[in-house]
């Protein structure tokens, strides 16, 4: 993979109190792909997203987002640079109406300028969203809410999305819906990095893939190289990888 | 039956003036989770730099108000940034412990220039009386304490559901997570709402100089009384304190209509008890804070 990717994440360790969760992570995002970060439970992705957004604070490593340095930044200051994530569980803001949570998704100063049209096109992209504009989102069933938190992070017009475990608890058929929006939302310039658990889905969206197991990148390639058994075989612990 | 339509219409008025002690107190609430003992004494602050502004500023109430409000943001500024933001992610104690040692300090100074002696700001409405007859009489200075409070509380409300402010305000008190993500710094958040909470709790301290007078400790003894209009109307909930003000202002002052005034406290804090006893979180909660 290229140097000058968009995101460059080299050598990243954190810990939890004396628990390391990471060790010594290195990832490359490259411009305008979907890349997938696979893993099960405990692997340590979401210790990895809240490293490189600046939730967790990194003991070691580096992240680079267009060639600034943004390790261990403030999470807002880190978004101001154009990265956005999805949150896992889709947490919305539970008081707030479709509408409003999706205003606040363009906080930031460049985004509240172009809000109309941002908010339009989040519309565009989920039409679901637009039947309940006034709605609060706590009324949201699960997939609404998936929708409401990826159309919010879409509001900041970021360079990149980062969407963690959109398929947790939601039926395939809306699963598969999100996603194909999510192909849309890349053909459109944005690059996307898509942290799942099921290895079949993921491989089939994304360009280039890893593998987390136990905190470490076990496995990474090109997904047209990346056979499903044998990243299976890295994810469960099997065969060579036992 | 005068005199109980008197007490209900008089403790409707005093509600309001309750109210905007309390407001800011549930504002702070409301958005960091932090009980802010300091607010009292920050009230009685701004009740003092009224009364000091609008002896400079040849008697003029309004500006004496205006400028009171622009020192008294950047005071509050100066607290949430330079102290309580350091503490606040060290959980809800160490915050508290803090504003309890504002409150001192801040008590301690204002002994030490202004000595113990009772003050009151004049009022331009001290003396008239906007309704007199043989029913009811209601004072203009009640009324004008009331239509103040009411035009806070609105604003306030306004702010905070209808504004950038006021959504990226809640957004931090739902999920400061989440809210960081949107690009919102939460701790300038804070900084902010702590501004808004000792303009208005100066607004109370300017009506309560008027009205009650106050010396340099008075500040706990509202606090107090924030505390009673808050938890009655929900911590957290704007329009709540304001509700919240006016069941305490009735409740005090029918407890002095059947039962003497000496029982107007009581009675007050009797009824505070009972609601907490069937809604333990207030009558309105509408900011999430679980």
């Amino acid at each position: 993979m290229d140097a000058n990717a968009l995101m460059a994440i080299d050598g990243l360790s954190a810990h939890y109190g004396d628990f390391q969760a990471l060790y010594d992570v290195s990832m490359r995002f490259p411009k305008g792909k979907i890349i997938s970060i696979i893993g099960s439970n405990g692997a340590g992705k979401s210790t990895l997203l809240n490293s490189v957004m600046g939730i967790v604070k990194p003991s070691a490593g580096k992240v680079c987002f267009a060639g600034k340095d943004v390790t261990g930044k403030r999470t807002s200051a880190i978004v101001a640079n154009g990265i956005t994530m999805s949150p896992e569980g889709s947490s919305v803001f539970e008081d707030m109406s479709v509408h409003e949570n999706l205003l606040m998704g363009a906080y930031l100063p460049e985004a509240r300028k172009r809000k109309d049209s941002l908010l339009a096109r989040a519309y565009e992209i989920f039409p679901a969203l637009k039947e309940k504009e006034k709605q609060l989102a706590t009324f949201l069933s699960g997939g609404q809410r998936q929708m409401l938190a990826i159309g919010r992070a879409l509001m900041s017009d970021p360079k990149l999305l980062i969407c963690d475990e959109i398929s947790l608890g939601l039926a395939p058929v809306v699963v598969g819906d999100i996603y194909s929006r999510i192909l849309d939302v890349n053909e459109s310039g944005v690059t996307v990095v898509l942290v799942e658990q099921e290895v079949k889905r993921s491989l089939e969206y994304s360009d280039y893939g890893y593998v987390l197991v136990k905190g470490r990148v076990v496995m990474e390639g090109e997904t047209k190289d990346l056979s499903e058994e044998e990243v299976k075989e890295a994810y469960f612990g099997t065969g060579k990888y036992a | 039956m005068e005199l109980f339509v008197q007490s209900v219409i008089s403790g409707v008025l005093l509600g309001g003036l309750y109210a905007a002690i309390g407001v800011g107190l549930s504002l702070v609430f409301g958005i960091m989770g932090l009980t802010n003992i300091a607010h009292g004494s920050f009230m009685i602050l701004g009740s003092f730099f009224v009364m000091v502004f609008s002896r400079q500023l040849a008697g003029s109430i309004v500006l004496a108000l205006a400028v009171t409000l622009a020192v008294m943001a950047a005071v509050g500024a100066l607290t949430q940034g330079a102290l309580i933001n350091r503490v606040l992610d060290k959980g809800a104690e160490p915050a508290l412990l803090v504003t309890f040692g504002i409150a001192i300090v801040v008590q301690n100074i204002l002994q030490l220039i202004f000595g113990a002696d009772f003050k009151s700001i004049s009022s331009p409405f001290a003396s008239v009386n906007v309704v007199s007859t043989k029913w009811v009489v209601i004072s203009g200075e009640y009324l004008v304490n009331f239509l103040i409070s009411a035009a806070l509380i609105f604003i306030l409300h306004f702010i905070i559901r209808k504004t950038w402010l006021g959504r990226s305000i809640r957004a931090a008190s739902g999920n400061v997570t989440a809210a960081e993500l949107m690009g919102v710094n939460t701790k300038r958040t804070y900084i902010y709402a702590m501004c808004l909470a000792l303009v208005s709790g100066s607004v109370g301290g300017m009506l309560v100089g008027q009205t009650f007078g106050f010396y340099s400790y008075s500040g706990m003894s509202y606090l107090i009384i924030a505390f009673g209009v808050v938890v009655i109307g929900g911590m957290g909930s704007i329009v709540g304190t304001l509700i919240g003000g006016v069941i305490l202002g009735v409740a005090q002052l029918l407890g002095a209509y059947f039962f003497g005034p000496g029982m107007q406290i009581f009675i007050g804090y009797l009824t505070l008890l009972v609601i907490l006893t069937l809604k333990p979180r207030g009558l309105l909660s509408s900011m999430v804070r679980k």
